[in-house]
């Protein structure tokens, strides 16, 4: 096994999950639940193949992917924060939402319902390993940024307070609802990142080609008990496994099945605090 | 009486409203006229008999997962994992199915695969809730990491083991098939409706009694809406929420039986389609009701088999929209209706 094609491939296994699992902290620790992540990419992905088909220039796509996210980010920023529905309940209807809004766009747009036709991505150049694309380099920062956001900056402070114990924060002054609507519009933004890369690393969208991804964020979230930097390591650590499962193709050394199964089977073990607890911030999901 | 009606009636009326809406809105950016599209939604569905066969066994299906959700909710527990418990359900039921000879009387098969689905059903559902009594794991994280766990788990037994060849299937029952409703009513002829309904309805009435009419069921509501006081009213808040996730399980692993001994005759991988998932929606909208979730069954199913219907106006992705609306609607406005209805009510004050 070639150490460097194994690390370049696990590395853009990773970026979607890094990207992600960004979003998916910075919501968390500001206490609104994000289930959601899933129905970000997807949106993101389908906005960004959007954009690249009627521009020609991956750079709008990426906007127009920013903007996607966003959007379904706000939705979900209004129905939990002004509305006060279930944190849940609102992710897995913005997940079922999202699977219907790029369905029905899919065929508007490209007549099918299936596949977009194909679209330009970023970089290429075989003698980079991937290296050349903005996005990787993109998604490998998004730990480091997020954690001097949320330790070193006051709006940082904010968040985790409101996410903490959001009274206290409010009795302090604190804006609870602004906070919240920017770390979930944050997270609409930096999921959709994750959609754009896949899209166009794949050079075109696909119907759900998520995947299940935005839950491997999830799971990435809590396995790094929703520390940027500590969920960033398990994406890595998530990644590495599906590239050990796609390099030992053939060899069935392991079943892939049982490959599949590892992110969700070592959240579960870490949520059963079998090694250390996984404490959740304390206002996660209070919708009062 | 009429005040718990009016809260539990006018969220799904408000999302339903919503759904046109944006319904019409779609609609009409396809250049079609609302009122033909929804016309013709009605004319396929229950505008002719197979349609509507159609619509009962999707109904079946989501009757038995929305029923599963709502008991979770009525204990106070969120279970996202109907997906793979509706599936784990249907493989056992399949398996025994394949087991037991064909000699073997059916009047005893059937129950016995039906109980087979509820333990396959019951034992994913038994997961989650040790983890939460136990270790104070949250049910929604380890049912949804379960989802995948469990049909990662059956994919390899199937593919690797059981499989027939080329097919993602495992070889057809031996014993246990359920009856279409067709062989009764010959107009049903082709739709995949059978005699699961009738498991279905009878699961609902049980529930109903379970929930209102038994000092178990009563303890499990007390346990949804104050843990602590239950437990100051003497009641094992910890077994209470075990039961409520064994019963939610088995009840979703039910519903494997409407596919694998009424339809196909075979477990098949997928065969579950989201159907656990939109069982969150039937129980959202169901107001976690034994009769409202069998309404809003019939209603998602409606939908789902209307979509096929409309297909040649409008692409049928329009009902996955509508879906995702509707339970956001509902959601978004639950809340809202229970503090405004609240508000209206209070006497004014002197």
């Amino acid at each position: 096994m070639n150490p460097i094609s194994f690390l370049t491939q696990m590395l853009r296994i990773a970026v979607p999950y890094l990207f992600a699992a960004g979003g998916g902290v910075v919501a968390e620790r500001a206490g609104i639940i994000s289930l959601a992540l899933e129905g970000f990419m997807l949106t993101g992905a389908f906005s960004a193949t959007l954009g690249v088909h009627y521009t020609g220039s991956p750079w709008i796509g990426l906007l127009c992917g920013i903007f996607g996210g966003l959007i379904f980010g706000l939705i979900h920023a209004v129905a939990t924060i002004r509305y006060r529905a279930d944190h849940v309940v609102s992710g897995i209807a913005i997940n079922l939402l999202a699977i219907g809004v790029t369905r029905f766009f899919l065929k508007l747009a490209f007549d099918s319902s299936s596949n977009s036709p194909r679209i330009e991505g970023f970089g290429g150049n075989q003698a980079w390993y991937g290296f050349d694309n903005p996005l990787l380099w993109m998604g490998i920062l998004v730990a480091p940024v997020l954690a001097y956001f949320l330790y070193r900056t006051p709006f940082g402070l904010r968040a985790r307070a409101v996410g903490e114990h959001p009274a206290a924060a409010a009795s302090v002054g604190v804006k609870v609802a602004k906070v919240q609507y920017i770390a979930v519009a944050t997270s609409g933004m930096l999921a959709a990142l994750g959609g754009v890369f896949l899209a166009l690393d794949q050079h075109q969208f696909t119907d759900q080609m998520t995947a299940g991804r935005g839950f491997i964020a999830v799971a990435a979230v809590i396995f790094g008990r929703w520390d940027p930097v500590r969920a960033a390591i398990a994406c890595l650590f998530f990644a590495a496994a599906e590239t050990l499962q796609i390099q030992l193709q053939g060899t069935q050394l392991i079943p892939s099945q049982f490959i599949v199964m590892i992110p969700y089977l070592l959240t579960i073990i870490a949520l059963a605090g079998v090694v250390g607890r996984a404490v959740p911030p304390a206002a996660l999901g209070k919708t009062e | 009486m009429r005040e718990k009606l009016e809260e539990a009636l006018f969220p799904p009326v408000v999302a339903l409203l919503v759904a046109l809406i944006c319904g019409d809105l779609l609609i009409m950016s396809y250049g079609q006229s609302p009122a033909t599209v929804y016309r013709l939604l009605l004319e396929g569905t229950w505008g002719n008999a197979y349609g509507f066969g159609q619509v009962l066994y999707k109904a079946t299906t989501l009757t038995f997962t929305g029923l599963a959700v709502s008991i979770g909710i009525r204990a106070g527990l969120f279970n996202v994992g109907a997906e793979s418990q509706l599936a784990a359900g249907g493989f056992l039921a399949g398996l025994l199915g394949l087991a037991l000879s064909p000699s073997f009387p059916l009047a005893l098969a059937i129950p016995a695969c039906i109980l087979a689905a509820a333990v396959g059903g019951g034992l994913v559902g038994a997961v989650p809730g040790y983890l939460k009594v136990r270790f104070g794991a949250h049910e929604v994280i380890v049912t949804i990491m379960l989802n995948f766990v469990v049909l990662a788990l059956l994919n390899w037994i199937v593919a690797g083991h059981l499989h027939v060849p080329e097919t993602l299937h495992t070889p057809e029952i031996r014993n246990g098939g359920i009856a279409r409703l067709s062989s009764f009513i010959p107009a049903f002829h082709g739709s995949a409706a059978n005699l699961t309904i009738v498991v279905a309805l009878i699961t609902a009435g049980l529930l109903w009694l379970h929930l209102f009419r038994s000092r178990r069921g009563y303890e499990l509501r007390a346990v949804g809406l104050q843990p602590e006081v239950a437990e100051y009213g003497g009641v094992k808040v910890g077994s209470t929420l075990m039961r409520a996730m064994i019963l939610s399980g088995a009840i979703a692993g039910l519903g494997g039986i409407n596919y694998v001994l009424g339809y196909k005759g075979y477990y098949e991988e997928g065969f579950a389609g989201g159907a656990g998932f939109l069982g969150i929606a039937v129980a959202l909208v169901g107001r976690n009701h034994p009769v409202g979730v069998v309404i809003a069954a019939l209603f998602f199913a409606t939908l789902s088999q209307g979509g096929l219907a409309i297909h040649a106006l409008v692409p049928k992705q329009l009902v996955d929209v509508l879906q995702g609306v509707v339970i956001l609607a509902v959601a978004m406005s639950v809340p809202e209706v229970r503090s405004a209805l609240r508000k209206a009510r209070k006497p004014v004050a002197a």
